[in-house]
């Protein structure tokens, strides 16, 4: 057994790992809040934790968008083309 | 010593003894060739090489200068950990489709004539192809014939641009290109085929699943990445190339959606990234020139990583499929780590090599103030993490476990992989080394605290989707359509009811061409210029005339015939070069 599984194989390990992440992310959105900004480009670089939202937002447009793209009209099977 | 050695002198010429050794020694001569390029690299200055006068005209071999540099720089590694990554392999043959296809790279980083260029063009679509062929599988013989048509497509686009553009300036000297003409449009037609810029971009996530294990990494290299460069050199600034870049980096990611074969969406991401690189050669300010090359070095290396990871994958345990993969990291846990930092380093984490490069190519969009562009990259960039990051290592490394019995790979491999992710973290550490080869002066701070937190918050919670859609993201048997449609199902159709007028169309237009364009060249050549035209034109003649030789027999064509071909034309053009290098 390699050192991966010994985290991987054990839900409760893997649930410390999780909840590790969602304490990092809570922790930047704080930190988002008093961080100096060098450049402000456009407006929405003033918002604090913007980059959350869009980051999240980002993911499920890209995963729903797709997987409705692929439903309706590009997924076939694989013997399509012999 | 020459003060100059072109290092695709030392790849093609040095391919050639491949075959000559045996066992140690061979290994030894196979890592000892990317070295010598590495090192004539290394100790070139920078300035014009390898001029010679060709009937009338300067054809120019070395042009060396910092964009040069930082192209041949990393071709010359990445040909090193290649070369490194498939040393159990074989055939001899293989291995000088490899060195050739590394050394015309090189011989198009260096052109700096469009006749060089073309030249080195056409080698890297004929040798590169072998690496597909080299699988032997009946997918990838199918695969091999449609790049190799799309390639030649390429080819024939380029040199009618060329064509056209010596008769209106009588020049052909490769700088910026005129984008206002046709000549231009031709040229950029064919940068922008080998860019993989859709909807001419097919061929690439059709070809690069059926190469080779090690082929594949060096295509993920070679074919884009050039094309990346002369684009660069060529069309800096064309507004055109930051839209189509931005829809480049968000259609890849789509893609990969949608993919169940890992190589293939590995493939997509190519696409993605390579779309950062254009839209930054299209925004064409210093700063974006340098994120487009900084992003292709820093790409090379993890693009490379995570083929060969995906690769291992499938040499150990002959599957490539993400429905048929799981739980493999238990057994090959090194090869997952290595996956890992290519992915950590495409996906820009910090500390890794994409953050220090990609943010480049953001904040130039940003400081040209782009919303639009800097919007979808960003978008782009999460999807990137998503797929590389996180779904594919998930599915294929650990999700359910598929029971599959598999090693660690070879030694070989796994020292590939290892030099490829030391330089990922070594980059990203120290992003000064690569700042230092970029083509402009550069004043870019990467780990700034804003920075670093505004990418960890798109990450995070980038993660955060993945693990909420995590059962609806796993692997589909299914494939998916790309424009290549029009070539594979589209053509079938038109050819079942045309068949007959085709082949008649094909006479006629190879005819009239023959007899339109031989006769009008030689009317209006006279002298030297008159075997100048004469060369140019047969070679548009054979490349127009192979395109339709081989279209007209598109789907009876046997494989066998195919190889001869290819083998054919690698000859011919090897002479052509050999007689350009040793009797100018």
């Amino acid at each position: 057994m390699n050192f991966l599984e010994k985290i991987f194989e054990y839900p409760h390990r893997v649930k410390i790992l999780k909840g590790i992440i969602y304490a990092v992310m809570v922790v930047l959105v704080i930190l988002d809040f008093f961080i100096h900004r060098h450049h402000e480009f456009f407006f929405w670089d003033k918002i604090p934790g913007f980059s959350s939202v869009y980051g999240f937002i980002s993911c499920v447009l890209i995963i729903v968008v797709s997987k409705v793209l692929g439903k309706w009209w590009l997924q076939k099977g694989e013997d399509y083309y012999d | 010593m020459p003060d100059w050695v072109h290092p695709a002198a030392i790849l093609i010429l040095g391919s050639v003894l491949v075959p000559f050794f045996k066992g140690r020694v061979k290994k030894v001569y196979l890592l000892v060739l990317p070295a010598l390029a590495f090192l004539s690299v290394l100790t070139m200055s920078e300035g014009t090489y390898g001029v010679y006068h060709f009937l009338g005209q300067e054809i120019t071999f070395g042009r060396v200068d910092k964009l040069s540099l930082a192209f041949a720089y990393i071709f010359t590694i990445v040909s090193f950990i290649g070369m490194c990554y498939g040393l159990h392999v074989r055939e001899d043959g293989h291995h000088i489709a490899s060195l050739v296809y590394a050394g015309s790279a090189m011989g198009v980083v260096f052109a700096g004539d469009f006749l060089t260029l073309l030249v080195f063009w056409e080698f890297l679509a004929f040798s590169s192809v072998f690496l597909i062929l080299y699988r032997r599988t009946r997918a990838a013989n199918n695969a091999a014939f449609r790049y190799i048509l799309v390639h030649a497509f390429s080819g024939v686009c380029l040199m009618g641009g060329i064509f056209l553009q010596y008769t209106q300036t009588h020049s052909l000297a490769f700088n910026l290109v005129d984008l206002s003409g046709l000549a231009g449009g031709l040229i950029i037609t064919s940068f922008i085929i080998n860019a993989a810029v859709p909807p001419l971009g097919a061929w690439l996530p059709d070809a690069y699943p059926e190469a080779t294990v090690t082929g594949a990494v060096f295509m993920t290299a070679f074919t884009t990445k050039s094309a990346v460069y002369v684009l660069a050199r060529g069309f800096a600034g064309a507004e055109i190339l930051i839209w189509l870049g931005t829809i480049m980096a968000v259609y890849g990611v789509v893609y990969a959606v949608l993919e169940n074969d890992t190589r293939r969406l590995l493939a997509y991401h190519i696409v993605s990234q390579v779309g950062y690189m254009v839209a930054a050669v299209g925004i064409g300010t210093e700063m974006a020139v340098n994120g487009a090359t900084a992003h292709a070095f820093a790409h090379i290396l993890y693009k490379a990583l995570l083929f060969m990871g995906a690769g291992s994958v499938l040499y150990m345990t002959g599957r490539s499929k993400l429905t048929e993969l799981g739980g493999v990291y238990k057994t090959m846990p090194i090869t997952f780590m290595l996956y890992m930092v290519g992915g950590f380093a495409i996906s820009s984490v910090p500390l890794f090599s994409g953050f220090v490069s990609k943010s480049i190519v953001v904040s130039a969009a940003a400081e040209s103030h782009l919303p639009w562009v800097w919007l979808f990259l960003t978008l782009a960039s999460a999807g990137t993490f998503l797929h590389t990051g996180l779904k594919l290592p998930y599915f294929m490394f650990m999700a359910k476990d598929a029971g599959i019995k598999a090693k660690e790979p070879p030694t070989n491999m796994l020292v590939g992989m290892g030099l490829a992710a030391f330089l990922c973290i070594f980059i990203g550490v120290y992003p000064k080394f690569l700042y230092n080869l970029l083509p402009y002066a550069i004043d870019y701070r990467p780990y700034t605290p804003e920075h670093v937190v505004w990418t960890l918050e798109i990450l995070l919670l980038t993660w955060l989707g993945f693990y909420i859609y995590i059962k609806k993201l796993g692997g589909e048997s299914t494939i998916s359509l790309d424009t290549d449609w029009f070539y594979r199902k589209g053509a079938r159709h038109f050819m079942w009811v045309a068949d007959r007028a085709i082949a008649a169309a094909d006479t006629v237009v190879g005819e009239g061409y023959k007899t339109v364009v031989l006769a009008s060249s030689i009317r209006t050549a006279s002298g030297s210029l008159k075997f100048d035209l004469g060369i140019i034109d047969g070679m548009v003649n054979g490349v127009a005339s192979t395109v339709l030789n081989l279209s007209s027999r598109m789907r009876r064509v046997q494989t066998g015939q195919l190889q001869h071909y290819a083998v054919a034309i690698m000859i011919g053009l090897f002479v052509l070069l050999n007689v350009v290098f040793f009797l100018l």
